[in-house]
């Protein structure tokens, strides 16, 4: 425990002095921090998952506090908790099914009590899902995938179930952190390839000679093109350096070591080059459930340059990213002022500057923004790692991957025990 | 005046007349003419019963011919005399009425157009669209036109006057060579130049020895320009006024001339050769961006320094601009406008007229050469453009009675006033529309550095009306940053921030105020860079986009995007950010990796019209829409001057 306390600590540092770069970087240690709370929390007996829910609720909040602005330390620990709840769910509808299972048949063959017990748990299972969380497709139709997991369970829950009941609670809640631990194990794991399962869809998207833009930096952005590239696709991309940063100048020069034709322009020029443009690929810093992003600062302004020109503006984005707040005021809620060091150097201008007077506010205030809020109907399509989807379908793709119990982790009232 | 009339139509002698005396290559023309000539149009203006008054008697004009031949063609020795008999044998009286400026116009205009357009269709596109920019041609042609009748009268009737005008006449003949026409055009003028060359061929039989050498290599004009030196060439070039033009033709010549294309192969070596500077080599000069000259960089400034003795033709003053421009030192629209009008300035003050040459003729091929000069520097604003347009039309009218040091004064009195009434009255004129547009409590959004918006700012806070400004700013240029030290240094409260950061400050902001390089009568802004973007972001949040402009530099061209017309500025600037060492991505590129990556510094944008709420010039706020309208009258004003 001292250990995860330390942990948790560390990387609260980190998220504070915003050490942490990217957030790909800060959902997987997110996930990974997550994941050793949970192996270190110690088990009751009873209501095993909400003290589960409970420990990474505490964490969670502490973490996002630490950067509010960071939404992907949000989204993981939702997603985490998402998970706890699942997996208590399949358990418990296993376990119960188990019981059932076993009073009417002892001793059938392994195949036979593999198959009805899946069924009717993931009859429950779905059933009580239904209450968790509204109804979707894609909730009705991936209910196979989940309950795949749950024959496993439900076995050795009837295994151990005729030993005695003391034994197969312990052994219920060594499974529960178990399979947490496995499920977050598989996030952190989505989490790392979501690069992969966005760029293999390049080639649907990108097709001979065209001209695509792009500002700043993403590595999704970067893998996406590569992709293409790799299948052959010949195609030209302008990159907008991304002032203040400049980080487009790092992307420029990793498209060029990997032999795309590349130009470098300013910023300011995206408006006058936009005009011979096919598309705009962009990364994101969050996805909104209203379809809305947060992008790196300047996007908002390809976006409307987008627009007036008709051209398709398209927003890469890690399942990882999907937020599933509303957000309100987001330019500058949802927003983090960078040093003004960026900008103007330290004492360029104090020279003209009288701090001496000391009356009334300086005469000079500089500004420099992190993020940048594009209004969904500024894009055209998002590409996350589920695939392609419209900016309204976004609020229903994230209610697959989070609880509705956990949108407001501030209230620990909420939890339910 | 039918018997006028016909005896105009006497059809070569007049043209030999006219176009012997510039070269013998244009000995073609007089035929293409011929039929011209005869055409109703223009033998039934009543502008050319007028001429009638004015005869001279043909040995003088003859003298004067050969005067004014000598002087404009550079190849030395040849013999002309053996022409003149022919010349003056045909129509005297014909040849006379070059001599009076509304005839001249109308007649002249059509010989001109049939001849020195079809060789100049040609011609135009290896050499000149250098100038494009600054083509004056058809403010000039307007000028001429217009020339009130009495000074011709008047002028025609004392022989010396009339005589300096008669080389003045031959000597601008050479100009419309140059003049650019539309395809179209060329086309029906390359056609009747065959005509012509059949008719040319005849008519060499008929004229004997004298007229039948030059006219029987009629496509000699181009050889002609490669014996003078580089440096003449460039100014013969620059000087495609046309002096004479008939009414329809001025109509005609309202469109703008085509722009040089860089990326004409036929015409990249001539310009190479004949210019100043090195040309920066083509790598990784940008695809889209081909049919622009590159960017010339300051490294080629004590290139250019070492060059100065060479390029004596320019005078100093000049010559420091050019530096400057090339330097970068001096920027802005108004200022290097300024700057160019000031040395043109000095260097008219200095001016003599050199012996046998005429003043209006000689002084404006040499302005011609300092423009191409300060091209080379760096390419022409539009503004700038319109400037050396006034001017050349204010040489083109000087009255032929001054004396060379009146009109000298003339002259830079002209100058001074177009600076004052112009930029400096305008600015004026703008500063107080714009003051009452700001109101307490208004928060001021400015991009880039613009003088006009500097001196709206300034003389609102001198109003003490309370407001914040916020200085946008965008890399390479920086210029942001000098505008923000003047406005601090003040006392204006401001913010500064960078363009990418626009949507974040466009909440609390209440007023756009821009600047503009240049305004189009579609009612497009052409302005610094992001302009365009500003503009979008503002309109996006609904804040009204003010422009601020002096009517000068509209300009009657239209453009839709940035990318047609546009000047390039240094690659190199983009991948340096002064004051942070920590952006050096691409500094240590391996050669593969740059034959891939192209950089880009564009240097102006367009802003569509609709997202422009009015645009405050010195003839008051008036609607994107109106531009047009204020590029007409302006026009006309300046030509009234």
């Amino acid at each position: 425990m001292p250990d995860t306390q330390a942990l948790v600590n560390d990387f609260l540092n980190k998220l504070k002095k915003r050490k942490i770069e990217g957030s790909q970087a800060t959902a997987k240690q997110t996930a990974e921090l997550l994941r050793s709370v949970i192996s270190q929390t110690r088990m009751p007996y009873t209501n095993q998952a909400a003290a589960l829910i409970h420990s990474v609720k505490a964490v969670g909040e502490r973490l996002i506090a630490a950067n509010p602005v960071e939404l992907a330390v949000g989204n993981v620990v939702r997603r985490v908790l998402h998970i706890v709840r699942e997996e208590d769910l399949s358990l418990t509808t296993a376990a119960m099914a188990g019981l059932n299972l076993s009073a009417e048949s002892d001793d059938e063959d392994d195949t036979d009590r593999d198959n009805h017990p899946a069924l009717s748990a993931a009859a429950i299972a779905a059933a009580s899902r239904s209450t968790l969380r509204p109804p979707s497709l894609q909730t009705l139709l991936e209910d196979v995938p989940d309950s795949a997991a749950v024959p496993h369970t439900s076995s050795s829950g009837g295994d151990s179930e005729g030993k005695s009941k003391s034994a197969d609670k312990s052994s219920r809640s060594r499974k529960l952190k178990h399979d947490v631990i496995e499920a977050v194990n598989e996030l952190i794991q989505d989490i790392s390839t979501c690069h992969e399962l966005i760029a293999e869809q390049a080639v649907e998207h990108i097709h001979q000679n065209e001209v695509i833009l792009t500002l700043g930096s993403s590595r999704t952005v970067l893998e996406f093109l590569c992709a293409a590239k790799e299948k052959k696709r010949s195609f030209r991309v302008f990159v907008a350096e991304g002032a203040p940063r400049y980080q487009g100048h790092l992307l420029a020069k990793e498209l060029v070591t990997r032999g795309l034709q590349t130009t470098l322009i300013t910023d300011s020029a995206v408006f006058a080059m936009i005009s011979r443009v096919n598309m705009v690929i962009v990364g994101a810093h969050a996805v909104m459930a209203n379809g809305g992003v947060i992008a790196p600062v300047g996007l908002n302004m390809v976006a409307l340059a987008a627009q007036k020109h008709a051209v398709p503006f398209v927003v890469l984005a890690g399942s990882h990213k999907l937020c599933p707040l509303y957000p309100h005021h987001p330019e500058v809620l949802l927003n983090e002022l960078r040093s003004p060091s960026e900008l103007l150097d330290f004492g360029e201008f104090s020279d003209c500057l009288d701090f001496g007077s000391g009356i009334g506010a300086p005469l000079l205030h500089v500004v420099n923004p992190t993020f940048d809020y594009v209004p969904p109907k500024l894009v055209s399509l998002f590409i996350t790692d589920t695939g392609g989807h419209n900016p309204s379908y976004m609020y229903r793709l994230i209610a697959d991957y989070y609880s509705a119990d956990d949108l407001v982790l501030e209230r620990r009232t909420t939890s339910g025990n | 005046m039918d018997a006028r009339r016909m005896s105009r139509a006497v059809p070569r002698v007049r043209q030999v007349g006219f176009f012997t005396p510039n070269t013998p290559v244009q000995q073609p023309r007089p035929q293409s003419a011929a039929p011209s000539s005869e055409s109703p149009p223009l033998s039934d203006s009543p502008a050319s019963n007028s001429l009638s008054p004015v005869m001279i008697p043909p040995p003088r004009h003859l003298s004067d011919n050969l005067g004014g031949r000598t002087a404009a063609v550079p190849v030395p020795g040849r013999e002309n005399s053996g022409e003149l008999p022919t010349v003056g044998s045909y129509n005297p009286s014909e040849s006379v009425l070059w001599l009076d400026s509304p005839p001249r116009s109308r007649i002249g205009d059509e010989e001109l157009s049939e001849g020195a357009e079809s060789s100049l269709g040609w011609y135009r596109r290896s050499n000149s669209a250098k100038f494009a920019s600054s083509l004056p041609s058809g403010g000039f042609n307007l000028s001429t036109v217009k020339h009130p009748e009495s000074v011709a009268a008047v002028e025609a009737k004392n022989p010396l006057p009339g005589k300096s005008e008669a080389q003045k006449e031959q000597a601008s003949s050479s100009k419309p060579l140059k003049a650019k026409t539309t395809k179209a055009e060329r086309r029906a003028l390359q056609e009747s130049q065959r005509a012509a060359k059949a008719a040319s061929k005849a008519e060499a039989n008929k004229s004997g020895t004298a007229g039948g050498a030059p006219s029987s290599k009629p496509m000699k004009q181009p050889p002609l320009k490669k014996d003078g030196p580089p440096v003449a060439s460039s100014i013969a070039a620059s000087e495609r006024i046309g002096v004479d033009r008939s009414v329809e033709k001025e109509r005609k010549k309202d469109l703008p001339p085509p722009r040089k294309q860089f990326d004409d192969e036929s015409r990249g070596g001539r310009a190479k050769r004949r210019s100043v500077l090195n040309q920066p080599e083509a790598r990784n000069r940008v695809e889209l961006f081909r049919h622009l000259p590159p960017h010339k960089n300051g490294t080629q400034l004590p290139y250019l320094q070492s060059k100065f003795f060479e390029l004596h033709e320019k005078h100093p003053a000049v010559y420091k601009v050019g530096l400057q421009y090339l330097a970068g030192d001096l920027s802005g629209g108004n200022a290097r406008c300024i700057a160019m009008l000031q040395a043109f300035q000095e260097a008219i003050r200095d001016y003599s007229t050199p012996p046998e040459k005429t003043l209006t003729r000689d002084l404006t091929s040499k302005i011609g050469g300092f423009v191409s000069f300060l091209i080379e520097c760096r390419p022409l604003s539009m503004s700038m453009g319109n400037a050396i347009r006034f001017l050349k039309s204010r040489i083109a009218r000087l009255p032929l009675t001054l004396s060379e040091s009146e009109a000298k004064t003339t002259l830079c009195s002209d100058i001074d006033r177009f600076i004052n009434e112009k930029i400096v009255l305008a600015d004026k004129v703008i500063l107080r529309h714009a003051a009452t547009k700001i109101r307490d409590g208004d928060v001021l959004l400015t991009y880039g550095s613009s003088c006009v918006v500097e001196m709206i700012l300034l003389y609102a806070h001198e109003l003490g009306k309370q407001f914040r400004v916020v200085v946008v700013d965008s890399h390479p240029m920086l210029e942001g940053q000098k505008l923000l030290r003047r406005l601090v240094v003040k006392g204006l409260s401001c913010i500064y921030t960078q363009l990418n950061a626009i949507s974040y400050v466009m909440h609390e902001v209440t007023r756009v105020f821009l600047g503009a390089s240049s305004i189009f009568s579609n009612g497009t802004v052409y302005s610094m860079v992001g302009t365009a973007s500003v503009a979008m972001v503002a309109h996006a949040f609904r804040v009204p986009v003010l422009v601020c402009c002096e009517a000068y530099k509209f300009h009657e061209r239209v453009q839709l995007d940035s990318i047609c017309f546009n000047e390039l500025g240094d690659p190199d600037a983009i991948s340096k950010v002064p004051g942070r060492v920590d952006v050096n991505f691409l500094d240590n590129l391996t050669d593969k990796q740059k034959e891939n990556l192209e950089l880009l510094n564009l240097k102006y944008d367009a802003t569509p019209s609709d997202y422009i709420s009015v645009i405050v010039t010195d003839y008051g706020m008036i609607p994107p829409t109106s531009v047009p309208v204020i590029v007409r009258e302006y026009r006309k004003e300046y030509l009234l001057i």
